[in-house]
């Protein structure tokens, strides 16, 4: 086995439009399951079991089902409802819907950590509820989950491969293109691993540094 | 009417459960309409009776402190006035409304969201932990409410927060986070972040009790002179007893849910009537 510069070379236009793909499924995933998770969160403290059950049972199924069937089924089986949807728009639909169950219990533990005596100080101001969870639980709640939130970024990152599998071109699907044109296997497979490498550990090193700031 | 309020055959009378003589003798000394009532209170919380079928009103404009052992009710008191807490029976008057109730065709059903709100707009408290924000600065917490609850613009709020500074001493730490403050200094920033809501009356839960000593003594002077000062209606709970005996205008004596004692510091303090109030007096004096 020789490994072979000159492909890698070869190789590198491909590769860097499918960072831009991986990493745009990555923070637009991000988003959806920052505002998901919270929008779950939010209804699990809901006073009404109307809302609370069927989120409940939402989230579990979906935290419990494997992300690959999720992604087959938003893309093969929603187009049979009249839903249809770009491979990549689907992958970050699929990505954001299956990790906002995991931020959901993320910031729940968040919520949950901030001090009753916090809740009665609003209460004995009459802050409105709205105002008292935007301005006084949330940004408490939050500040306390950035560093378990980044964990989950870092985990969508290695899950984004998975998109390949219903035809996103990321940083996988550039690989496995390059590879089946050119026959070579080693170079494409090595800069794409590396390259999640390179993104991964750096992030992971930056949120232990936060992480430890974040707890004074 | 502040002259009034060191009279001390003053008004502020607690009725008593079981004395059947302790109506309210108002009369001529009595300078404030009735603020607060408490009529034939309980709370449980479990089999314990923390609250037992409580009487009591106090006057607007007055001192009123809470002594007693702990587990007496005494902090339970304040906590159903500020509605952390829903009485188990009975009722509690504010300001001529049910705080814990309100009128729906002509019945009396416990209170919503929107009327205990309403209600409790004029109570303030301090709490024992100051439950400061700490993800706003100084400023910020004295005008949080104010802003969002009064409507005040922002610059009317926080000149007012600024004079509340002054008052507390702090004008110089209005920039800083509550986590950069001592906890004296805290408990000073959340007085002036209740007062800045123009309270008609001010609970004070142990405000005294989380401080180191040396940090005690910064604290009761801001509370003494806002008693001096001001006609807001103070109800206290406390284990400083020199502090009782300078602000108050009655003191109550409480144990095992009841009101067993009540008059004015001179009499509680140095001829108390009840067996109990003397064990407790000189168990903290």
């Amino acid at each position: 086995m020789t490994f072979d510069w000159s492909a890698v070379g070869d190789f590198l236009p491909a590769f860097f439009r499918g960072v831009l793909v991986t990493l745009q499924a990555l923070a637009l995933g991000s988003l959806i399951a920052f505002a998901l998770g919270l929008v779950w969160a939010l209804a699990q403290r809901s006073a009404r079991k109307a809302v609370r059950w069927p989120v409940t049972v939402l989230t579990e199924f979906v935290r419990n089902t494997p992300l690959l069937v999720q992604l087959f089924f938003l893309y093969y089986v929603m187009p049979e409802w009249g839903v249809t949807l770009s491979a990549l728009a689907t992958g970050v639909i699929g990505l954001g819907l299956h990790y906002s169950t995991y931020t959901a219990e993320v910031y729940r533990a968040g919520i949950d950590g901030v001090p009753a005596g916090q809740w009665e100080a609003a209460t004995a101001l009459s802050l409105p509820r709205g105002r008292t969870w935007t301005a006084v639980i949330l940004p408490q709640a939050i500040r306390r989950v950035v560093p378990a939130l980044g964990n989950y970024v870092i985990s969508m990152l290695k899950d984004s491969p998975m998109l390949f599998a219903i035809g996103v071109l990321e940083m996988l699907g550039e690989a496995r293109q390059f590879s089946s044109q050119t026959f070579q296997t080693v170079e494409p497979y090595t800069v794409v691993g590396v390259a999640f490498l390179v993104i991964a550990y750096p992030a992971s090193l930056l949120l232990r540094a936060l992480e430890r700031r974040l707890a004074r | 009417m502040p002259a009034d309020r060191t009279t001390p055959n003053d008004t502020t009378v607690p009725d008593a459960p079981d004395d059947t003589a302790a109506t309210d003798p108002g009369g001529p000394a009595a300078d404030g309409a009735e603020l607060i009532r408490f009529d034939k209170v309980t709370k449980r919380f479990g089999a314990h009776t923390v609250l037992d079928a409580l009487d009591m009103t106090v006057h607007s404009g007055k001192h009123v402190t809470l002594i007693g052992p702990s587990g007496s009710g005494k902090t339970t008191i304040l906590r159903l006035m500020m509605t952390l807490l829903k009485p188990d029976e009975g009722t509690i008057m504010f300001n001529g409304d049910y705080l814990t109730h309100e009128e729906k065709g002509g019945r009396l059903v416990p209170a919503g969201e929107r009327h205990s709100r309403a209600v409790r707009r004029n109570i303030g408290m301090v709490f024992q932990q100051f439950n400061l924000f700490p993800n706003m600065k100084v400023l910020r917490n004295i005008t949080e409410a104010p802003v969002h609850v009064l409507g005040l613009a922002k610059d009317a709020a926080e000149e007012r927060a600024r004079e509340l500074l002054d008052l507390v001493g702090l004008t110089d730490h209005l920039d800083k986070y509550p986590g950069q403050l001592s906890g004296g200094q805290q408990q000073r920033v959340a007085i002036a972040r209740a007062l800045a809501m123009r309270p008609k009356v001010l609970l004070l839960d142990e405000v005294t009790s989380a401080l180191d000593p040396e940090l005690v003594a910064g604290v009761l002077d801001v509370l003494r002179d806002i008693a001096r000062s001001t006609d807001i209606t103070l109800l206290c709970v406390t284990h400083e007893m020199n502090f009782a005996r300078d602000i108050s205008d009655c003191v109550m004596m409480f144990d095992a849910g009841r009101v067993i004692e009540f008059g004015p510091p001179e009499q509680i303090f140095t001829a108390p009537e009840h067996e109990r109030t003397r064990e407790f007096l000189s168990a903290v004096l």
